[in-house]
């Protein structure tokens, strides 16, 4: 699969994640490489094969309707890299 | 012999006579640490004097008649991608360089609740991609047999720490074979427990759906016990099975006679190193020695597994990663002037290439346009590699390959190619895409380097494994091999 | 219509739902906690957790399919939609895609003066998202920073998707409230709009009359009230015309509904199509329905409004008008019910509720449920219906019944204000009125008939209110005949 610099800036728009110039260019060429490999997987005919989503087949598993307090909530702020008025705080978003 | 260098069931045994205290053991290891660990680089984190005092409280609990369980005193070493509260968790990334989790993993509190003492978080390839610990933002774990040579990964650092015996037991995560890699490189026992047998719940999630906690050990014995108390059905975790959890202890049969046993064709095929094929088919021969009935088979899916992994592990993993943005814990980049800079800074700095090469493939194969050649198809390729074993399991116990094509490498000699790296991994993938357990245990040595073998059995089929493996131990001298430190 | 063309709206309604736990963890969905209070690691997206789902969500979603007349899935799975943004801490929302609880329904409305079905195409549950907080300016735009509370996150929403159905702003306006009475009546959603529990976003278009392609779509957000929702389809209807009229084309944009202004606005940002980049999530196992399931939650299901509302015309002679009143909220509707059982007087019960009872909660701002039992409301009409007390008196007492709890019958004893019916008292204040006005008289009896209200007014004031009115003018007409 011939993958461009395009695609790889897509691609890393959509994770949210910067690159380097340099590594835009090693990753179109190592995703190239890679995809290549993995399209090997075409070979094999799929055509009446349902997909496996759960290895070990499940269902219906749940929890019950009941509300229970988390005793730490102080903890789970105090991790936040900005914090106002026990809210967690991130810079202005633009439009 | 000392202390460090005994079982979790050779020491329980004296823990009972009150041969020993668990101060004692306590002591014992961290000499051990202090002694080898410059070498070796095992731990992120070292959580040495909790030990002590930890040994301390259990010492006079069992003098005032507390019960003693089979890992109460026993140190063990737990990688850093399960969360320990109170207590710094980085998954070996820069982006979690400072997260402190609010709660345990469940298997971590379960092991606590046993009574054993965690003496510190293991070193792993970042988010447990990789298969060298080369990947670690921090450290680079060496091989105990080796300086030079990797340990394997991503459990890397729990395997290094159980050969080099800095720790009696240890705690690994298993998605491609992180757990039997390194266990094989390293000359432990590593086991893979079936899909759902073990809770994920707090471990940080690389691929949702192939994920495992499993233990990493001296022996088989060990191995047994660890599982006794890690498996069992967790209603925090929605994929975690609701199968009652024998007494592994009770599958260590010194005995193989009348089982089938098939040896998978394609994986002593080409590209495996032709001095571990020797070592494997020895300990083949020993098993049929033994009175198994070994056959070979073909399982032509499993040349596929590599890459059907590589398609469906990235693409959950490009998901699951996604919530490391700087905006509610670890990492948050300096260049922050506006939300989006925030996101885009805060990953690039806060992802090693490895991780970075990962998401971008997963996230491709998510995406608009590719999700019915990649992700879907990937997925059905997944079906006949399950059917292939379901087929195979129907005939036979257990399967058996080489855990690794090779021995340990170099450091640094894979690392700038990738797909070098992830070829490694040909036997042992296939295993977690079907969700089957398996064990890797010592079977030989090529250039002083260890060499592992791997028992696959179908889903729930631990026992098999144990049974396969202790039969081969218990006749056989390998896995009483250390390394000279 | 507007003009030559055919309005074409479909709207996506999202309702949360009255569980008293999030959809994947235990926290509490109480509305109106300090920020950050209703949170646990699994709703604040910590490293290594996984969701769990409440089972009750899935029970609602199947009464909810139910009730709309949609087929309900044998199996149904979650989703994971990838987008990021602060107020989702996975930056992914476990929400359903190929497979949604329930598909293909329908809802029907009335619209001038027919009834219209308006297709459902389908019902999924996801996760809410948090809450967002701007500083630096009145919301997003030109703000300096922003704060997230994650106690919204997880709440369980269930989003209903209606067919492209709706054909006209008004319609769309009757199918919010009709979806919203249904849904309330389920139990499932307060539906509150102004408070969020209760979301609607649209999509309209237009094309030429007899055109079977539709037009290019825009997406209008921000409609907070049913009134809102009329109002932002209603500019958007004029907008799209003019453009289109003008030979302009329509712009496949997001526009918001500016409250102030009355029209809609673009978003005006890069409207990229976002690549949700959907998958099963892998945290979370299939869900299986069978026929038992949907069964027992049919037998949960019990009448729903528009059925109710025929049954009240047919059985208690209502007006469609005063059944639709009745039923449009269940709580009165059952007080309604429960009301005629004590005492079968349909009509005048209805008058009581539709105009006391409803005026009384709107200025207390109290709900049905807050007001006194039935037998209340019934003591009431029945001693009007006796004379001990007047109508007026009636309501006076209706409203300090409500106010202070007390029994009927002591405030009414207490007031000193029952009626007087008896007709020997009243001849006697009557002729003493009629003795002492003795013009008014001679003036009534010359052909003045409107001195009647004098008269009357004048017994009053001698009773200080009490004479039973009717009673009243009886006795004194046969007083004025002499």
């Amino acid at each position: 699969m011939k993958v461009t610099e395009k695609d790889v800036e897509h691609v890393a728009k959509l994770a949210r994640l910067g690159l380097s110039d340099d590594e835009k260019k090693l990753f179109t060429q190592q995703l190239s490489n890679i995809l290549d490999y993995a399209e090997t997987i075409n070979r094999l005919d799929t055509k009446n094969v349902a997909p496996t989503s759960h290895a070990i087949p499940m269902k219906n598993i749940f929890r019950e309707d009941k509300a229970i307090p988390c005793e730490n909530t102080a903890d789970i702020l105090a991790n936040a890299p900005a914090s106002e008025n026990n809210m967690f705080s991130v810079p202005k978003i633009l439009e | 012999m000392e202390l460090f260098e005994l079982s979790a069931h050779e020491l329980h045994a004296k823990i009972e006579k009150k041969e020993v205290s668990v101060s004692d053991i306590v002591k014992s290891v961290i000499d051990r640490i202090n002694k080898v660990e410059k070498r070796i680089s095992s731990f992120l984190l070292v959580n040495l004097d909790e030990a002590i005092n930890r040994a301390r409280e259990i010492d006079d609990q069992i003098a005032d008649g507390r019960e003693i369980t089979l890992l109460t005193g026993i140190p063990v070493m737990i990688k850093d991608n399960m969360c320990t509260r109170g207590m710094l968790t980085t998954c070996a990334s820069k982006i979690l360089m400072n997260y402190i989790p609010p709660y345990s993993a469940t298997v971590v509190e379960k092991v606590l609740q046993a009574g054993a003492i965690p003496i510190g978080k293991a070193n792993m390839d970042e988010f447990a991609m990789g298969s060298s610990t080369e990947n670690s933002a921090y450290k680079k774990t060496r091989n105990p047999w080796e300086l030079n040579s990797v340990p394997g990964g991503s459990s890397g650092g729990s395997a290094a720490c159980i050969a080099a015996q800095e720790s009696i037991l240890a705690l690994g995560s298993d998605t491609g074979g992180s757990i039997r890699q390194p266990a094989s490189f390293c000359g432990v026992v590593g086991l893979k427990p079936t899909y759902g047998r073990v809770s994920r719940y707090g471990l940080i999630a690389f691929a949702s759906s192939l994920d495992q906690i499993g233990p990493i050990t001296k022996d088989v014995t060990d191995s047994a016990i660890m599982m006794n108390f890690i498996a069992g059905h967790d209603k925090k975790d929605s994929t975690s099975v609701d199968v009652p959890v024998p007494d592994y202890r009770k599958s260590l049969i010194n005995d193989v006679k009348g089982l089938k046993i098939a040896v998978v064709k394609e994986l002593i095929g080409k590209g495996i190193d032709e001095k571990v094929k020797k070592c494997v088919l020895d300990a083949v021969a020993t098993l049929k020695r033994l009175g198994a009935h070994v056959e070979e088979i073909s399982m032509p899916s499993l040349e596929y597994g590599v890459p059907t992994y590589y398609l469906v592990a990235t693409a959950e993993a490009s998901s699951n990663l996604e919530r490391y943005d700087g905006v509610k814990y670890g990492l948050r980049s300096g260049s922050a002037e506006d939300l989006l800079s925030m996101y885009y800074n805060t990953r690039r700095e806060g992802f090693g290439p490895e991780v970075k090469r990962r998401i971008m493939l997963g996230t491709y194969a998510l995406s608009a346009g590719y999700y019915d050649a990649y992700y879907l198809k990937a997925q059905k390729v997944r079906t006949l590699i399950k059917n292939e074993f379901d087929r195979a399991f129907s005939k036979f116990d257990a399967i058996i390959s080489p855990t690794s094509p090779t021995v340990a490498f170099k450091i640094g000699e894979k690392v700038n190619d990738p797909l070098s790296m992830y070829l490694s991994d040909i036997a042992t993938i296939p295993v977690n895409l079907a969700g089957i357990p398996a064990i890797s245990i010592p079977c030989g040595f090529v250039d002083n380097l260890p060499v592992g073998l791997q028992i696959m059995g179908k889903a729930f089929a631990e026992e098999m494994l144990f049974r396969v493996a202790f039969t081969f131990e218990q006749n056989t001298e390998w896995h009483k091999k250390r390394p000279a430190l | 219509m507007s003009g030559n063309y055919e309005v074409v709206i479909g709207l996506e309604v999202h309702a949360q739902l009255l569980t008293e736990s999030k959809i994947f963890c235990d926290c509490s969905t109480k509305f109106g906690a300090a920020p950050n209070t209703n949170i646990c690691p699994v709703c604040t997206g910590q490293p290594g957790v996984l969701p769990v789902l409440n089972k009750k969500v899935v029970d609602f979603a199947i009464k909810t399919g139910l009730a709309l007349n949609a087929k309900i899935a044998e199996r149904s799975v979650f989703a994971r939609k990838n987008y990021f943004y602060p107020d989702l801490p996975k930056n992914y929302q476990v929400s359903q895609y190929d497979l949604p609880i329930a598909t293909k329904g329908f809802l029907d409305i009335v619209s001038e003066g027919t009834v219209k079905k308006i297709g459902i195409t389908r019902v999924h549950l996801e996760e809410d998202a948090g809450k967002l907080v701007h500083r630096g300016a009145a919301g997003l735009r030109g703000s300096t920073s922003s704060s997230v509370d994650f106690n919204r996150t997880g709440v369980p929403l269930m989003e209903i998707v209606s067919e492209p159905d709706i054909r006209s702003p008004e319609d769309a306006k009757t199918y919010m409230e009709e979806l919203r009475k249904i849904l309330v009546y389920l139990g499932v959603c307060d539906g509150n709009m102004e408070e969020g529990s209760l979301r609607c976003d649209a999509n309209i278009s237009l094309r030429p009359a007899g055109q079977k392609e539709f037009g290019t779509k825009t997406e209008v957000k921000n409609m907070n009230s049913f009134k809102a929702v009329q109002k932002a389809l209603a500019a958007e209807v004029k907008r799209q015309t003019q453009v289109l009229d003008e030979g302009g084309r329509i712009v496949q944009e997001t526009r918001l509904f500016d409250e102030a202004s009355g029209g809609t606005i673009s978003m005006r940002s890069k409207e990229e199509a976002h690549d949700y980049r959907y998958f099963p999530e892998p945290d979370l196992v299939p869900i299986e329905i069978d026929r038992k399931w949907i069964e027992d939650i049919r037998k949960t299901i019990t009448e729903l409004p528009q059925e109710k509302k025929l049954r009240f015309m047919k059985q208690f002679g209502l007006s469609d008008a005063d059944a639709a009143i009745l039923t449009d909220d269940k709580d009165m509707a059952d007080y309604f019910e429960d009301s005629v059982k004590l005492l079968n007087e349909p009509k005048e019960i209805s008058n009581w509720l539709i105009g006391d009872a409803s005026a009384y909660c709107n200025e207390n701002k109290k709900n049905v449920s807050d007001l006194f039992p039935p037998s209340g409301l019934i003591e009431i009409i029945r001693q009007v219906k006796k004379g001990t007390i007047s109508r007026k008196t009636a309501k006076e007492v209706f409203i300090e019944a409500n106010n202070t709890g007390k029994n009927v019958n002591d405030i009414i004893s207490e007031s000193g204000a029952t009626q007087i019916s008896g007709e020997e008292e009243l001849l006697l204040v009557i002729s003493e009125v009629l003795a002492k006005n003795p013009k008014q008289v001679a003036e009534y009896k010359a052909g003045k008939v409107q001195l009647a209200a004098f008269f009357v007014g004048q017994v009053m004031k001698a009773t200080k209110g009490r004479a039973n009115p009717e009673v009243v003018n009886r006795l004194l007409m046969g007083g004025l005949m002499q």
